[in-house]
């Protein structure tokens, strides 16, 4: 898996849903999923987040498109 | 496994389905509802308005124009005008002497905009979330709707999404409403509570790069010692850290305030202060709210915005469909009435935001030397920018900056 939320730390604010430019995250039932097949691990979620609840587990590629 | 029964009262097919019942999504279905057409509302939470993700504060004339007097219920706290405190510390103070706005308690406020739209016609679901759009060639025709693990298709002659920065169905309608990192605020706020304000009605707002980089925090009253306390940052470069670590930093350096303090509550969320969509129909479908990116991009006030989408839209949709026709260019409408009422000054607005978080402590602080509280007014609300670009036009490495005004 490339990106990685952290259910302990999120709020469920849907905010990484709303920047994610691959449509890969989505909120269901007040939780995160994300779809493998189309998160390109660009890091951009990472940014977002207010709070930190979103890793990658390797380093953010530079396609992060602001 | 026990079978889950289709919801009580779903009928397949409306005149009008709206995704989501925010203040956007609410106050469009009671307006189509009072036109007398048919709406259901899908709400994808157990409970309209919760979480919060909002700093709960609201203009008086907004909640009139909803036909809400303030004695309501969602009513915490009157607002009589606001501080500003410029990196340096210089304070502006605005004392209208008179309550202008509120700050509202959002799990109260949708759910009243919710009872609203009900009582209108409207039929509202909870905890039934809208997946997917059916098409008939080309045109958006209706939802699917999952409630439990079942999905449900159900038709409508228009489709309004008003699902917030979490939207989804825009997208697939073909409109990109993603929200670019430099176009949207990273926001992070505590409902706090045993906090020492020196003025429990008026607002409070903290800018500089250094406690929140592209952004601002604020202290919103909800009571004499209550209060949400947040943080809203830009997403893009030189923000190095969390909002949350921005936030929390700053508490600790204010004992006068949070010595005492507790944290009742905590809220994240994003708030799209740019990339205003110009094109927020297709067949079918109209895109409203944060959806569309209808936010003040200098406060990020976003529901006096959304709701007055929802109405724009609801005139429209509901001319729409008495011409029997839904077709982009007839809900095209929709894009020319919002452009004209709310989206040139939005767009305005907007580039002031272009300008202020260009801007390093050293302008920030020179700016406010030059300024008083109404020019910042004025300039909120996308009046006046001229004055603005000729200060900056003072200051040789701000030049650039004014141009961005044009
Ligand atoms: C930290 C922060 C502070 C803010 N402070 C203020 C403030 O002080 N004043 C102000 O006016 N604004 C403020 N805002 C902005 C304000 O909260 C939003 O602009 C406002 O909530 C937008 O209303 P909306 O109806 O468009 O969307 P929302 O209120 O986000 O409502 C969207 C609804 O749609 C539902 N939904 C989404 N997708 C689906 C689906 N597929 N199916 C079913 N349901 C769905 C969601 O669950 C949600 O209930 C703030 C925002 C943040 C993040
Ligand atoms: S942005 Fe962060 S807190 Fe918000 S839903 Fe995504 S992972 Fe959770
Ligand atoms: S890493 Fe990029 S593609 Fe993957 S979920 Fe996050 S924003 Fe989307």
């Amino acid at each position: 898996m490339v990106v990685k939320n952290i259910p302990s730390i999120c709020l469920s604010c849907g905010g990484c849903v709303g920047v994610c430019p691959h449509d890969a995250i989505s909120l269901e039932d007040m939780k995160i999923i994300i779809n493998e097949s189309k998160c390109n691990g660009c890091g951009t979620c990472v940014i977002f987040c207010p709070v930190g609840a979103m890793t990658l587990e390797d380093k953010p590629t530079n396609e992060v498109e602001r | 496994m026990i079978e889950i029964p289709r919801p009580v009262g779903l009928k397949n097919a409306y005149d009008v389905v709206v995704i989501g019942a925010g203040p956007a999504g609410s106050r469009c279905a009671k307006l189509i509802a009072d036109r007398g057409l048919s709406v259901a509302v899908f709400e994808k939470r157990a409970e309209i308005g919760s979480p919060k993700r909002c700093a709960e504060g609201i203009g008086v004339k907004a909640l009139q124009r909803m036909g809400y007097n303030g004695n309501e219920r969602f009513v915490a706290q009157y607002i009589d005008g606001f501080y500003l405190y410029a990196p340096n510390g210089k304070e502006f103070v605005m004392d209208y002497g008179s309550p202008q706005g509120c700050v509202v308690e959002r799990k109260v406020f949708d759910k009243f905009l919710a009872y609203d739209a009900a009582k209108a016609g409207a039929k509202v679901f909870t905890k039934i979330e809208v997946v997917d759009l059916l098409k008939d060639n080309g045109a958006i025709s209706g939802v699917v709707i999952k409630y439990g693990e079942d999905v449900f298709e159900v038709k409508a002659r228009v489709v309004v999404s008003a699902e917030g920065i979490e939207g989804k169905m825009a997208r697939k309608a073909g409109i990109d409403n993603t929200n670019k990192l430099i176009n949207v605020d990273s926001g992070y706020q505590y409902e706090m509570a045993n906090l020492k304000l020196k003025d429990a009605n008026k607002l409070y707002f903290y800018l500089g790069n250094e406690i929140a980089p592209r952004g601002y925090i604020w202290i919103f009253p909800k009571g004499d010692h209550v209060a949400n306390v947040g943080i809203g940052i830009g997403g893009g470069a030189g923000v190095k850290r969390k909002a949350k670590e921005y936030l929390d930093s700053w508490i600790e350096n204010h004992p006068e305030i949070f010595a005492d303090a507790s944290v009742i509550e905590e809220n994240a969320g994003g708030i799209p202060v740019g990339g205003l969509l110009k094109d927020m129909v297709r067949d079918g479908f109209v895109v409203i709210g944060d959806a569309a990116h209808t936010v003040n991009p200098i406060h990020g006030g976003g529901m006096d915005e959304g709701t007055r989408a929802g109405e724009i839209a609801a005139e429209v949709i509901c001319e729409c469909l008495n011409r029997e026709d839904v077709s982009h260019d007839a809900l095209a409408k929709f894009n020319e009435l919002w452009w004209k009422e709310r989206g040139e000054k939005l767009r305005r607005i907007e580039k002031l935001r272009q300008v202020i978080e260009r801007m390093s402590d050293d302008d920030l602080n020179f700016l406010a030397d030059e300024l008083t509280v109404q020019d910042i007014i004025d300039f909120a609300g996308g009046k006046n920018l001229r004055k603005l670009a000729k200060i900056l036009l003072r200051r040789p490495k701000l030049i650039k900056l004014a141009t961005i005004l044009r």
